[in-house]
């Protein structure tokens, strides 16, 4: 499986990483060689075999529903918006998104 | 064949509308989805948030047990099957209020699959609907617009609280059916417990999928399954009253059928509902607005539920709207519209069933629908906030069982309790309003009154009319307290009647 550049444009849109025009055709050829090297996994025989949705053996770990203190409960909000470059009254102050 | 009442005729012919709801239902729990955070309405900016979700680097998720069997329930309350096995994506897109850039959902194998519930009309129809999936999902922040002119501020307080999303299948066929499905899914987890249904609060809302299509074309659909029989259809997303939901399908199929008659295209789009105008307008239509990249989430593994587990939430759900429906009308003898009133909220189903407990269901049925909440209509109160306390309501209808008073005079210390409250029984006794049925003292007033009118004594005879005059005149007389039997009776004796 290859890539072109148009879907290179597309992907790094979506994912809204800046990508300069000229990068555009390399990375095109570097993202084709990963996936390529990855299909090899395709000559693997899994016949009979159920797709595995971890590593681990173990069921998934669930909380009570309690509310919590600490980085997983809330009462935070100055550390919730201490990384943001604007805030207000512990709001996020963001550029104006309207639909 | 195509029903007639749900066809729309537009100038070239007639259509037929389909659609498709995704109800929002948010899980009423304490803490959110995959964090320890408040899922509470109503704090300040950014206070039921956790490093969690906003997502600071290195926090992981751990899922709430609670949601999951909230979930469940609401699945079994749909009649649809639950998945032991399913499993958590990530829906990738970027907005201010999803600080995560990728929303936790489930996509391919969600916890509940397909169910079916009954939806009944105002006219009594009762149409089915099929549940396509339940699945769980967070929700996102809140953007507020209009705090500054060239800002937005955003709130998280909502961002990973839980919410089901339950999928319809595209059997609704009208603007009446969408909106009773709406109003049904919300009568259901009401009884379930598992969302309050607090629309004005954002816990339920719903996103209307709407297309049209040619009269005959909705049927092909049905036979081969084939979806290009049906019509483009549009997304017009969080309607939130069961109104609006109304409103949505109405404009939506008019304006699809205008443009298409007028030589127009319907694209596949995402709209938005004007509540002022009541009219839908575009809200993005980006070629890749609906390219999510769903993968499974790997800081979560899959989530398996033990089928003895199900069985046992199974055994725990309380009387379903559908089955009370059926007991009021087979085993108490309501009629088919009071049983769908009364069972489409519990807390009324609850008062009508103190009221009737040990009396006559239809007497007791009366009293509730038409008096009680003809009454909490006019003063604009919720059952809740009544002023009679259902055991008082019952003892009043005792009264009258018992001939202590008649109906008329019930209706009038009906209207003292709920003006003051107060006990049926001693209000009759303090105002004396006990029913007359001692024959003499009626007898007397009988008299009274043929001595007085002789001219309609005289007519009485030819004209039959003139004896309910008589009947109001004594009734009159006696302060509503005479009894009507008693009363008829002995009119018809005095004045030589049948």
């Amino acid at each position: 499986m290859s890539v072109d550049k148009e879907t290179v444009r597309k992907v790094a849109r979506l994912a809204r990483i800046a990508v300069p025009e000229d990068r555009l055709q390399p990375l095109a050829g570097e993202l084709s060689g990963i996936l390529n090297w990855i299909e090899q996994l395709n000559e693997v025989d899994v016949e009979g075999v159920d797709a595995m949705a971890s590593t681990v053996d173990v069921g998934l770990p669930m909380r009570p529903d309690t509310t919590a203190t600490g980085p997983t409960g809330g009462g935070q909000p100055d550390r919730v918006v201490s990384n943001a470059p604007k805030t207000e009254d512990h709001f996020f102050v963001v550029p104006k998104v309207v639909e | 064949m195509s029903e007639p009442r749900k066809l729309l005729q537009g100038a070239t012919g007639d259509w037929e509308i389909v659609v498709g709801l995704e109800v929002h239902a948010q899980v009423s729990s304490q803490a959110k989805l995959f964090s320890g955070a408040p899922a509470t309405y109503g704090a300040g900016p950014n206070e039921n948030v956790s490093l969690v979700d906003a997502a600071f680097p290195g926090m992981l998720p751990v899922l709430n047990a609670y949601c999951v069997e909230q979930a469940v329930r609401t699945g079994l309350g749909l009649n649809a099957k639950i998945n032991l096995w399913s499993r958590f994506d990530r829906k990738n897109y970027f907005y201010p209020d999803l600080p995560q850039g990728y929303q936790i959902s489930q996509y391919k194998d969600p916890i509940v699959g397909e169910g079916e519930i009954e939806v009944e009309l105002d006219d009594g129809e009762i149409v089915r609907v099929g549940i396509e999936r339940l699945h769980l999902e967070q929700d996102a922040g809140k953007s507020i617009h209009d705090l500054a002119p060239k800002e937005s501020y955003v709130d998280l307080n909502r961002s990973g609280v839980a919410l089901m999303e339950i999928v319809s299948k595209p059997d609704i066929r009208s603007a009446d059916e969408a909106a009773a499905y709406f109003s049904k899914i919300r009568t259901i987890v009401r009884y379930l417990g598992t969302c309050d249904g607090n629309m004005e609060e954002g816990s339920m809302r719903a996103d209307v999928n709407v297309s049209v299509c040619r009269a005959g074309n909705y049927q092909k659909f049905r036979d081969t399954g084939d979806f290009s029989h049906l019509g483009t259809r549009t997304e017009t997303k969080n309607v939130n009253s069961i109104r609006y939901v109304r409103q949505v399908v109405e404009y939506e199929a008019r304006r699809q059928i205008e443009a298409l008659e007028s030589g127009g295209k319907i694209d596949q789009e995402t709209r938005l509902f004007n509540v002022a105008t009541g009219e839908t307008r575009t809200m993005r239509s980006k070629e890749d607005a609906h390219d999510y990249r769903y993968f499974p989430d790997p800081d979560l593994l899959p989530l398996e539920l033990d089928a003895a587990w199900v069985e046992k939430i199974k055994a725990s759900l309380p009387e379903l709207p559908d089955q009370k429906r059926r007991r009021f009308v087979e085993k108490l003898g309501l009629s088919a519209y009071d049983a769908s009133v009364l069972s489409a909220d519990r807390v009324k189903a609850d008062y009508f069933e103190t009221v009737a407990e040990g009396r006559d269901g239809k007497l007791a049925s009366n009293w509730v629908t038409t008096e009680l909440f003809g009454a909490l209509n006019k003063a604009g109160l919720d059952i809740e906030d009544s002023p009679i306390e259902a055991p008082a309501l019952g003892k009043l209808i005792d009264l009258i069982s018992d001939g202590v008073i008649s109906g008329r005079i019930a209706k009038d210390v009906f209207a003292i309790m709920f003006e003051s409250g107060g006990d049926p029984e001693k209000i009759v006794e303090d105002k004396g309003l006990r029913q007359v049925t001692d024959t003499g003292a009626i007898e007397k007033i009988v008299d009274d009154i043929i001595a007085a009118n002789p001219e309609q004594v005289a007519q009485v005879k030819e004209k039959p009319k003139t004896f309910g005059w008589f009947v109001g005149q004594a009734m009159k007389a006696s302060g509503g307290k005479a009894n009507p039997q008693a009363l008829n009776e002995i009119l018809k004796k005095k004045l030589g009647v049948d």
